[in-house]
């Protein structure tokens, strides 16, 4: 049964992924061209609901389904990680015009260059678990 | 019923496709996991052997089970959202970015028989995959955002949304990592990419 309610949300959210157009190669090239607010106002809609959300969800301490604390872990504090990170993958983002959700998405859609998109995105995660020990964190 | 299949054919407003990314987050949570979707990078990268020879890929990847069945199910989505339920208009940008593109050689996304209005075909046709150019694009970008995402601890979903609305710090930099990279590639690289 959990099995099915991840399935299903998976197939919510890759079917809003697609109508929203957040997948679409040219969405994000006219989000980064500052040429619509479409994108913007995606994201910018999740996170204002969603930071009310989990206030609220704080404020009267709601649990999981089985009575344990939200999974809500603080972040470790870091600069480099986060800013040579996050600047690597919005360079790969505006090339592929994909993040990872929308990688499998389009797998969906029968776009099947995306397979190579994703096995390339394995090799980035395997060579980056082979030299994150000499990297800043 | 016909209007409301068309309501969901077609293309949604930004604030729907918001409030049902929120949704999303929010039921994650409430099942005790959290909204990241590039660990399934990892997850995948261990299914195939790699905790044999990195420690930071030995750990149980069953636990992350949860996340691949999401993930599957995002494929699912996008099939259904794609042959089963199908918006008959092409994606729809601003002129200015179409003539752009247009510059570099890029056609407007327009339903072409069969292929994708969301991707250009000229970087995500399959026999692309053969050229050059596509594979700099394909094989360059998904490694970008494979290494970029994990030594970042997360992406979109784990960061600009999961972490912007918890109010983390960390995040908002990654955030913003992710605008200086994006910025970098669209109005520097990328023409130079197209190019080849």
């Amino acid at each position: 049964m959990k099995i099915l309610y991840y399935l299903f949300l998976g197939i919510v959210f890759g079917f809003v992924m697609t109508k929203s157009e957040a997948i679409s190669w040219y969405r994000i090239q006219e989000m980064f061209r500052f040429e619509s607010f479409h994108m913007y106002g995606i994201i910018g809609t999740a996170v204002v609901l969603g930071g009310g959300g989990i206030a609220l969800m704080k404020r009267f301490d709601i649990k999981t389904y089985n009575g344990n604390e939200l999974n809500l872990k603080d972040k470790d504090w870091s600069v480099p990680r986060y800013l040579f990170g996050g600047t690597i993958f919005g360079l790969g983002w505006a090339l592929t015009g994909a993040c990872p959700g929308p990688l499998f998405t389009l797998l969906g859609q029968g776009i099947w260059a995306i397979g190579l998109v994703i096995l390339s995105a394995m090799l980035g995660t395997y060579v980056y678990g082979a030299v994150r020990d000499r990297l800043p964190h | 019923m016909t209007t409301l299949l068309n309501a969901l054919a077609g293309s949604w407003h930004w604030s729907v496709s918001g409030a049902m990314i929120a949704g999303t987050m929010f039921l994650l949570l409430y099942a005790g996991r959290t909204f990241g979707f590039s660990s399934n990078l990892r997850t995948m990268c261990t299914i195939a052997g790699a905790g044999k020879r990195h420690a930071f890929f030995d750990f149980d990847w069953k636990a992350q089970r949860w996340n691949l069945v999401f993930a599957a199910g995002a494929i699912i989505g996008g099939y259904l959202a794609f042959f089963v339920l199908p918006n008959p208009e092409p994606v729809e940008i601003s002129s200015s970015t179409i003539n752009w593109l247009a510059s570099m050689g890029i056609t407007a996304p327009a339903d072409t028989g069969g292929s994708s209005s969301y991707v250009p075909p000229e970087l995500y046709a399959t026999n692309q995959i053969f050229t050059l150019r596509g594979l700099v694009a394909l094989v360059g970008g998904g490694f970008l955002i494979g290494f970029g995402t994990r030594w970042a601890g997360g992406c979109t979903s784990g960061h600009a949304i999961t972490g912007l609305s918890n109010l983390q710090l960390p995040s908002l930099i990654a955030v913003i990592g992710f605008f200086a990279g994006g910025l970098l590639m669209t109005w520097l690289f990328l023409p130079l990419i197209l190019a080849i």
